[in-house]
């Protein structure tokens, strides 16, 4: 046991270990004991109460940056916009990895330390554990009355007739008995170090399962126009993180289609234009030969296709457009996915690039008010309410190279090389209602607003790690319930021969913790049993 | 009764509980500065000579002032009294908060700040009715009183729909989780505070006077916060694994690092810290009581801090 009591974890108040438990600090300095010696040494300091009450301070600590920081994982741009602010000092934090805390080295150091110490605590723990539920009961100690609970009475039943007594009612209460050499010692409440017990191992098995999710699950994200389809593969993705064992094979060969997307807002009051509800109306194929089923696809209500789910996450609009080059051709025609601004009113902007327009490729930058109205001034336009009432778009032309053809990729929501390759159209510039069209000077082309769509943003998400991980934690959560609610407690009685014939009955009591009244009860018991005689105590 | 009507009830409320409490909080005081003292010292010192368990107050009934002694204001009666009245108010705000807005009443930060104080009102009557713990009363009511301050001032908003994300019955369970270990973890904390102050007191003089004579012995009030982190933990433990859960169905994962995320762990690791220190030789007393106010501080800037410094998912401000 004494090579145990260092490592103790419970709220073990009782006497026996305290002094044993605090780590020798100065004494064993292992000096010539060879690389075995100082192994030894190192994993009786790593598996010391200290050394994991720091490193889970560590843990804490080394979170924080993770927090004031932006982080890749979360949000890469704001990491970009942050290097651009700070240009001297971005690098320096980038080489500590502050940008990547929950994925950096030392963080994975000092929570694989607090593991590895956990793990050399609990499992030597649980072996001792599962002895002590199978052997005896310890012995009596010597002098009951200095345990923390003990009484004494004189009763005229002979000793044995007492500690069958004893047998009885502590059985009665669920103890373990154990009667020998004129004592009964009994022992309950294991279920305390169990539930301690478990509750460490769940949390060594939720970490397993965090890893299992990263190496083999995936998580992509996908813009989804109303009317559009989207079969589960690589290149369909907008964004994809796969995991580090992730094959491509591992992908479900699932297809959705976006039929409907309705938003819903508060009309009236303060909250006027607060989303409500929102609600995607997609049909979907398990597989390609499986029969199409259709699904309302909402927030908070995942699709769940195969190992994966897919996520309604974002909304916005897609005008649709179609641009006529200087011959009079359709050069382009679709719905274009703006990005909102603001979210308060979803005035959202984009691009529509026509590279086949000819002899000039044509561009547009575009503002969509969904609700258009006139700023307090009056002197600007501005969206008063997200919900596309009175829609209407600024278009701003470009013509020239929109260098697509050069063959290094293009964000689809950004023009690029504007004054350069790409030169404003002088009288480009129009409000378009819908059905409405701007025509370029000079018989360069037009385009026309013909009108709106929504789009939504889905992400799609496996990770084999999410049930593991679930009943790791409620194990975890029942394992310290039960740790706290169940004390391990110890009863002994002794009876022994007094004077004049009568039988002297000593009981003792030891609790984890706080002390019970169980134990004034069970006295009170015996003491029924064998009613005390006149000098009772 | 309309939902406007019922709204405009809410905010009554509201302000009968924060007069309520700010006579509790007077008469607590009155309690701890001349209520039955010299009887009550006497007392406390038979009381928790031996044990250090639950009776850290004096019984109270045992010592009326005897009859021909000029009869006196009995603070303690009128503080429990009022205390418990505005408890029952601040229940009232919370209901027909929620009738009125057809929905749980946590949806926004005034409303769960408002849930969070009466969590924590609601754990000291609880103390106070297991425990004896009447001494608490004067610095909850403060605390209380603070935070419906701050509510009313600074996040007040009115009745009206929560956001689109918010719409699940996850809110029932996750955020009440969160209120009820919140509440549970002011009382601890303002446990451990007085703990703090009382050990400062002990080493100095055994001497008693003025309010500080009027508490429990520091072993008491570390037993009372130490009991109630025992309670709160494991709640805290199960609404992190519940948002975990909501997360996951609402955000496609369960963990992502999401400031509030983090600042949950870290008051998490904090408290699971002290629980250990606590049961650790060399760390017991003093330095547990520390780690219990770091892990407090910690809870209190997840709630402030992360929602109006940092942006994140949980940025409903």
């Amino acid at each position: 046991m004494s090579d145990i009591t260092d490592f103790e974890t419970d709220a073990d108040t009782g006497s026996e270990a305290v002094a044993e438990r605090r780590p020798p600090p100065e004494a064993p300095r292992p000096s010539g004991l060879g690389p075995l010696g100082w192994l030894r040494w190192a994993w009786r300091q790593l598996t010391t109460m200290r050394t994991a009450l720091i490193l889970l301070f560590l843990v804490a600590l080394g979170s924080v940056p993770g927090s004031i920081l932006p982080q890749r994982g979360q949000a890469p741009e704001k990491v970009a916009l942050y290097f651009k602010e700070h240009e001297d000092l971005a690098p320096v934090l980038d080489r500590l990895s502050l940008f990547d805390v929950f994925a950096a080295p030392w963080f994975a150091a000092i929570y694989l330390l607090l593991f590895v110490s956990l793990a050399g605590c609990v499992i030597p723990r649980a072996g001792v554990h599962y002895r002590s539920m199978r052997a005896r009961p310890p012995a009596a100690p010597r002098n009951l009355s200095r345990l923390p609970q003990s009484a004494t009475f004189e009763t005229d039943a002979s000793p044995d007739e007492v500690l069958a007594t004893a047998r009885a009612v502590l059985k009665g209460r669920r103890f373990r008995v154990d009667v020998a050499d004129g004592s009964a010692a009994s022992e309950k409440g294991y279920l305390g170090e169990t539930g301690n017990l478990l509750f460490h191992l769940a949390l060594l098995g939720l970490l397993f399962a965090l890893g299992v999710g990263n190496l083999l699950g995936y998580r992509g994200n996908i813009v989804l126009t109303e009317g559009r389809s989207f079969a589960n593969s690589l290149n369909q993705y907008d964004e994809f993180t796969p995991g580090r064992l992730f094959g491509a094979d591992d992908l479900d060969p699932f297809a959705i289609t976006l039929d409907d997307f309705k938003a819903t807002y508060e009309l009236k009051g303060d909250k006027r234009g607060q989303a409500t509800h929102f609600s995607a109306d997609v049909r979907y194929r398990a597989t390609p030969g499986a029969a199409e089923k259709r699904h309302d696809l909402r927030i908070n209500h995942p699709l769940k296709l195969g190992g994966a789910k897919i996520y309604l996450l974002g909304h916005g609009y897609a005008p649709v457009f179609t641009v006529r080059d200087a011959k009079g051709d359709i050069a382009y025609r679709d719905a274009v996915p703006f990005l909102p601004m603001e979210n308060r009113n979803l005035t959202s902007e984009g691009v529509i690039k026509a590279p086949d327009a000819r002899p000039d490729q044509l561009a547009f930058y575009g503002i969509l008010w969904p609700t258009a109205v006139a700023s307090e001034d009056g002197k600007q336009i501005v969206s008063g309410f997200p919900a596309p009432v009175r829609p209407v778009v600024t278009i701003s032309s470009f013509k020239g190279d929109i260098g697509l053809d050069s063959g290094t990729p293009q964000s689809v929501y950004k023009l690029e090389g504007i004054g350069k390759t790409l030169q404003p159209v002088k009288g480009g510039s129009k409000l378009l209602e819908p059905g409405e069209t701007l025509t370029l000077p000079d018989g360069a082309g037009s385009i026309t607003f013909e009108g709106l769509k929504e789009w939504t943003s889905l992400s799609v998400n496996d990770d084999p790690g999410r049930i593991p991980a679930l009943i790791a934690a409620i194990l975890a959560v029942a394992g310290v319930a039960t740790s706290f609610m169940v004390r391990r407690r110890r009863v002994w009685v002794r009876a022994g021969a007094g004077e004049a014939g009568r039988t002297v009955v000593e009981v003792g009591g030891l609790t984890l913790g706080n002390p019970t009244t169980e134990f004034d009860d069970i006295v009170t018991a015996l003491r029924d049993e064998h009613p005390a005689t006149q000098n009772k105590e | 009764m309309g939902n406007a009507d019922l709204a405009n009830l809410s905010d009554k409320l509201m302000l009968t509980t924060v007069v309520l409490y700010i006579v509790a909080l007077y008469a607590y005081a009155a309690d701890l500065g001349f209520g039955r003292r010299r009887a009550a010292v006497q007392e406390r010192s038979k009381v928790l000579a031996g044990a250090g368990g639950p009776d850290v107050e004096e019984a109270a009934e045992d010592h009326e002032p005897s009859a021909d002694a000029p009869r006196r204001v009995d603070w303690a009666r009128l503080a429990v009294l009022v205390s418990v009245l505005g408890w029952a108010a601040h229940l009232g705000v919370i209901v027909t908060r929620g009738l009125a807005a057809d929905r749980w009443p946590w949806g926004n930060m005034y409303e769960f700040l408002t849930a969070i104080a009466f969590a924590a009102v609601t754990a000291f009557v609880i103390v106070m009715w297991r425990f004896g713990a009447r001494f608490l009363g004067a610095f909850v009511m403060l605390a209380a009183v603070i935070a419906l301050g701050v509510a009313n001032i600074w996040l007040y908003d009115s009745v009206g729909p929560v956001t689109a994300a918010l719409n699940s019955y996850w809110i029932a369970l996750h955020v009440t989780a969160a209120i009820v270990a919140t509440g549970a973890f002011t009382v601890s904390g303002v446990a451990t505070i007085l703990y703090l102050v009382k050990i400062r007191t002990e080493a100095r003089a055994a001497a008693g006077g003025g309010a500080l004579a009027h508490l429990p012995s520091a072993q008491a009030l570390d037993t009372l916060a130490m009991r109630v982190t025992t309670f709160a933990f494991p709640i805290w433990t199960a609404a992190i694994i519940m948002g975990a859960v909501w997360a996951d169905e609402a955000w496609g994962r369960y963990w992502g690092w999401d400031p509030k995320e983090i600042w949950s762990f870290i008051t998490w690791v904090i408290y699971a810290a002290y629980l250990h220190a606590r049961a650790t030789a060399g760390w017991k007393g003093r330095k547990a009581a520390i780690l219990c106010l770091i892990a407090f501080a910690a809870l209190l800037f997840n709630f402030f801090g992360v929602n109006y410094i940092f942006q994140g998912m949980h940025s409903y401000a």
